[in-house]
């Protein structure tokens, strides 16, 4: 058991950030991605951020290194400002950052030139850290002949040879396959609670609820749009954790509710219903059946627990909830805490063969989503039943960036092919109502 | 062979859109070109002789001055990366640079390098008054001009995608900027750089044999090299020694391929992007092989890699503190992009100032209207014959491609004709028309492809091998046969390749004009109508304005023809026609 989990309060501060916000883009493009977050990292705890994609905490990770600025707030490092690229921050890459043309030896050894640690000490310590994670006997190989896990190691090892104060991972497992994912977390926790790490604290950023809770002292719980920390939550489970374990089920349970609970999930809208100019989301008609598939099917029967769901599909939190939203969007579902039931439609839907699916998707599309009622209206008032694809993204300019428009568009273009509502020609991009029945 | 041939993009024809910097690139060169020749005529009369060594015609020489034109393109070629490095690193690290270094960048290649050799030649003859030296530096720089853009244009383009990921652990493990240079930034160019400067070395051929002898107006210059030994066997009517000098080019060629060209691929391997081990197998070369193997080569070699790793290792970079202060505010910033601004757009208006000042006193309208009407005849030529070469090659170099054992017999040929000199080839092609009397305006044309179509075979070649197996059999599959088959099946998959070849081999079509329309066999000339005969004749003439408007107007072609038709064609094989 890790002997400062009782003290996290008493321990010294590493970090602190102060009302820290951060925007990309400028004028109408700009994006807020994180807004507001005060957090404080202290000696001796495993911190780890969890939110769905877009909550910003890549980029609060970034900013924390100083490879971001923020745009407002301010971060401070054993209490001084953070201008650059901070100094004992290491950070770990969920694509292992790897300089394919060194061997292993000289990627751990890259950071220790640009201390400027002379050459035969730089030789040991980096023989000595990849030695302590595993690595020995790979000195002379390069990455590409290493599998992911290995990969990862070497970032590990290249990480812990600055002999950091703060070691900062990104997603750093959510690339390997479960079982070497599992193993590296084991060996990072065994040596961690072993103190053989030389570092004070790890942040660590994920989308997975399962592992923020076997290996966290404390976890923060991010919004999206904008970012901002919704919740922090103690893990008082000793180590090693059972997975499990009830109490450990429960905490990931309630983890699920909070994040499915729209109101902290998402800040900005916060209600069901679409508007014109909503963000749609990268959701195809092929997930949105599965899952619609398996809900109906046993042994769920229309009602399922989001985090069963997941496990039983291994989903990630990323994975499943947009799927999830979008259901409930299109009246095909409904959400409630971390629990989804299908609808009536969602069930009929669950019965019908392909070209009965279509038409009712059809009725919901254009009855829910008004981004595509839109395009049907003016396509079916214009002359030739055609129009351009820019006139519906100046439409949508008023309201969302451009990275959205178009994400927004391609989402519309294949939800309504598959109604058969509209058709679209990418050549010319244009919609029309060619070979669309009953169109005219 | 095709292995070693992975498929890159000429890195000049990725900058798709012209924007409004070419407005400010073209007068800067043009007026560049114009400040060259001014200079050249006014100083052109104090040289009164130079000392030429006398070339002589006996075989036995052949090898010494083989090994002074390898020598040449050696000198070019390390040139050549000099600049890549700087203009490369400034352009993509700089905003402001960036603005004009790339499209001057673009205009500069555009520009036909033996054109404005006679400009070059007395710039440097003055540098270095009455030494060889200044010729040498002048042949030197004409191969350079052949060989630095497309590099650069890698090197720039490479910067500009250098993975997020990793210049991201790059600032958290606190590299200074020449530490991520080195650790970073040239690795990750390589294999597009190495590929480039294949290309350019094989081009690199035809324009050392081109410059080493070079008449403008009474003066010959004649340097010791394959090329002068060519041009004294043309003057003498030789053709045992043209026999001779073809014989010692091709032992040149496989040497060069042999111990630098194979080597370097095999080397540059290591630094492919892609994080698996190709299942293909790796680019080979016993010759690296060798030197990776041999204890005494490596001993002799430690000491010289531990010198260059100590350098790339050292920080040269500011203290901290000073960084911070140099970060100016956006206020400043936008200032001095202001002045930066203001300064382009003075010293354009001065370089238009000064071509408009040049065409009306040199230059009448009438030349003007001819040398455009020249041109097009040059450009009506450049179109049917790569016209024709595509009719030829692509379909040969299909059927090739799709046979693997035949593809790894013949690829390496078609490289080595790529890279072979055609001009050396040219007096068989003059003793023919003069023999037979033949039509000039359309015997001479199939000189400008005579070496640049082989880039059409090899990549169309590596195109149809690298043209996915599934592909084949769901073809054979639903009995998919005939012309439908080339339509819809094998153009389609082959057209990215087709693109990259045929735009090398335009652009080496336009160069080669200069030398191909205008072509001589001991005292007998023989002159085809073009631009390119234009400019050569000029150029033997010494008539500097006459020279420029030519370069100038063959420019402005070039630019619009890779405008207009390549730029378009490329965009479709990127965005429409990728396999991947």
């Amino acid at each position: 058991m890790n002997i400062y989990t009782e003290h996290t309060n008493a321990s010294p501060e590493i970090y602190s950030l102060n009302n820290v916000s951060r925007a990309f883009g400028k004028g109408k493009d700009e994006l807020q991605v994180l807004s507001n977050v005060d957090l404080t990292l202290r000696e001796g705890e495993i911190v780890g951020m969890l939110g769905r994609s877009g909550s910003g905490k890549s980029t609060l990770l970034r900013i924390i290194a100083g490879l971001i600025q923020p745009s407002a707030g301010e971060v401070r490092y054993n209490g001084s400002l953070l201008t650059g690229p901070a100094e004992g921050v290491a950070m770990v890459f969920q694509t292992f950052a790897l300089f394919p043309w060194l061997t292993v030896l000289e990627n751990v050894e890259a950071g220790l030139q640009a201390l400027q640690v002379e050459r035969k000490e730089a030789r040991k310590r980096a023989l000595a850290a990849i030695d302590l994670i595993g690595l020995d006997g790979f000195e002379n190989a390069y990455p590409r002949e290493l599998s992911g896990g290995m990969r990862q190691r070497v970032g590990f090892a290249r990480a812990l040879v600055v002999n950091p104060t703060l070691l900062l991972m990104d997603e750093p497992f959510s690339a390997l396959d479960v079982l070497t994912a599992e193993t590296l977390r084991t060996d990072l926790l065994d040596l961690w609670n072993d103190e053989h790490l030389p570092i004070k604290s790890i942040l660590i950023v994920t989308h997975n609820i399962e592992e923020a809770v076997l290996m966290c002292d404390r976890i923060l719980v991010l919004s999206t749009n904008p970012g901002r920390v919704v919740a922090e939550i103690k893990v008082p489970f000793a180590h090693p954790r059972n997975r499990l374990d009830p109490t450990f089920r429960q905490m990931v349970d309630d983890i699920y509710a909070l994040m499915t609970d729209r109101r902290s999930a998402d800040a900005s809208t916060g209600k069901a219903e679409l508007k014109m100019g909503s963000p749609l989301p990268e959701v195809s008609t092929n997930l949105m059946a599965g899952l619609i598939e398996t809900l109906a099917a046993e042994p769920y029967n229309g009602h399922a627990g989001l985090p069963d769901v997941a496990e039983r599909r291994l989903l990630e939190v990323d994975d499943l909830f947009p799927i999830a939203e979008m259901l409930e969007h299109l009246g095909f579902a409904e959400l409630k805490g971390a629990d989804i039931t299908l609808t009536e439609a969602g069930k009929l839907f669950a019965e019908y063969g392909t070209q009965e699916r279509k038409t009712i998707f059809a009725e919901h599309l254009i009855k829910h989503v008004p981004l595509a009622a839109r395009i049907r209206q003016v396509l079916q008032e214009r002359n030739g039943h055609r129009a351009p694809r820019v006139r519906f993204e100046q439409e949508l300019e008023d309201s969302l960036t451009e990275a959205f428009v178009e994400k927004t568009l391609e989402s519309v273009i294949t939800w309504g092919r598959y109604a058969e509502i509209f058709s679209y020609d990418d050549h010319t991009e244009t919609f029309s109502l060619d070979d669309v029945e009953g169109s005219v | 062979m095709n292995k070693v041939f992975r498929h890159y993009i000429p890195a000049t024809t990725l900058r798709l859109l012209p924007n409004r910097w070419d407005l400010v690139a073209l007068p800067m060169v043009i007026g560049f070109l114009l400040f060259f020749s001014i200079g050249a005529r006014e100083t052109w009369a104090p040289i009164s002789s130079l000392q030429s060594e006398i070339i002589s015609l006996d075989p036995a020489n052949l090898p010494e001055y083989a090994m002074r034109t390898t020598l040449r393109m050696l000198a070019a070629m390390a040139a050549s990366l000099v600049f890549t490095l700087l203009y490369g690193t400034l352009a993509a690290k700089s905003r402001r640079a960036e603005k004009l270094l790339v499209p001057v960048l673009d205009i500069l290649q555009s520009v036909p390098v033996l054109g404005y050799i006679s400009f070059t030649v007395t710039f440097f003859l003055l540098l270095f008054p009455g030494r060889v030296l200044g010729a040498e530096f002048a042949a030197i720089f004409a191969i350079f001009t052949s060989q630095a853009w497309n590099m650069t244009f890698s090197f720039y383009q490479s910067l500009r995608m250098l993975p997020h990921d990793l210049e991201e652990v790059s600032s958290n493990l606190q590299l200074s900027g020449w530490q991520k240079f080195w650790k970073l930034d040239v690795p990750f160019a390589i294999p597009g750089l190495v590929w480039n400067m294949m290309m350019s070395m094989s081009g690199g051929w035809f324009f050392v044999v081109a410059s080493e002898a070079i008449t403008v107006g009474d003066k010959t210059v004649m340097l010791p090299g394959v090329g002068s030994y060519l041009a004294i066997a043309i003057q003498q009517q030789d053709l045992h020694a043209v026999g001779y000098v073809i014989l010692a080019m091709i032992a040149v060629i496989l040497i060069y391929d042999q111990f630098m060209f194979r080597p370097l691929v095999a080397w540059a391997d290591k630094f492919r992007m892609e994080n698996t081990a190709s299942q293909a197998g790796s680019p080979e070369s016993w010759v690296l092989k060798l030197i990776q193997r041999t204890r005494l080569v490596q001993r002799i070699l430690r000491p010289i890699t531990r010198i260059v790793g100590r350098i790339g290792n050292r920080r040269f970079s500011l203290p901290r503190s000073t960084r911070t202060v140099m970060q100016s505010s956006p206020a400043t910033s936008r200032i001095i992009d202001w002045l930066w601004g203001s300064a382009i757009a003075v010293l354009t208006l001065y370089a238009l100032y000064h071509i408009a000042l040049y065409m009306s006193s040199e230059v009448t309208f009438d030349e003007v209207v001819h040398v455009l009407s020249l041109g097009l005849i040059t450009l009506a030529r450049v179109v049917v014959l790569i016209v024709v070469a595509s009719l030829i090659w692509v379909p040969l170099g299909v059927l090739i491609g799709l046979r693997p054992h035949l593809a790894e017999k013949i690829q390496p040929l078609a490289q080595f004709l790529a890279a072979f000199p055609a001009n050396l080839l040219f007096p068989v092609f003059v003793i023919v028309i003069l023999r037979y009397q033949l039509n000039p305006d359309v015997w001479l044309s199939p000189l400008i492809v005579l070496g640049t179509q082989w880039y059409i075979l090899f990549n169309v070649i590596a195109g149809a091998s690298a043209f996915p197996n599934d592909f084949r059999e769901v073809a054979a599959n639903f009995r998919i046969r005939g012309w439908l088959w080339w339509r819809k099946v094998m153009l389609p998959g082959i057209f990215p390749y087709y693109v990259t070849g045929a735009i090398t081999a335009s652009g080496g079509a336009w160069n080669a004009s200069i030398v191909s329309e205008f072509v001589s066999w001991g005292q007998d000339k023989v002159v085809a109508h073009g631009l390119g005969a234009y400019i050569a004749q000029s150029t033997a003439a010494g008539d500097f304005p006459k020279i420029t408007l030519g370069v100038v107007v063959m420019s402005l072609f070039v630019v619009a023809f890779n405008r207009a038709v390549w730029r378009p064609m490329y965009a479709i094989a990127e965005n429409k026609l990728r396999l991947n």
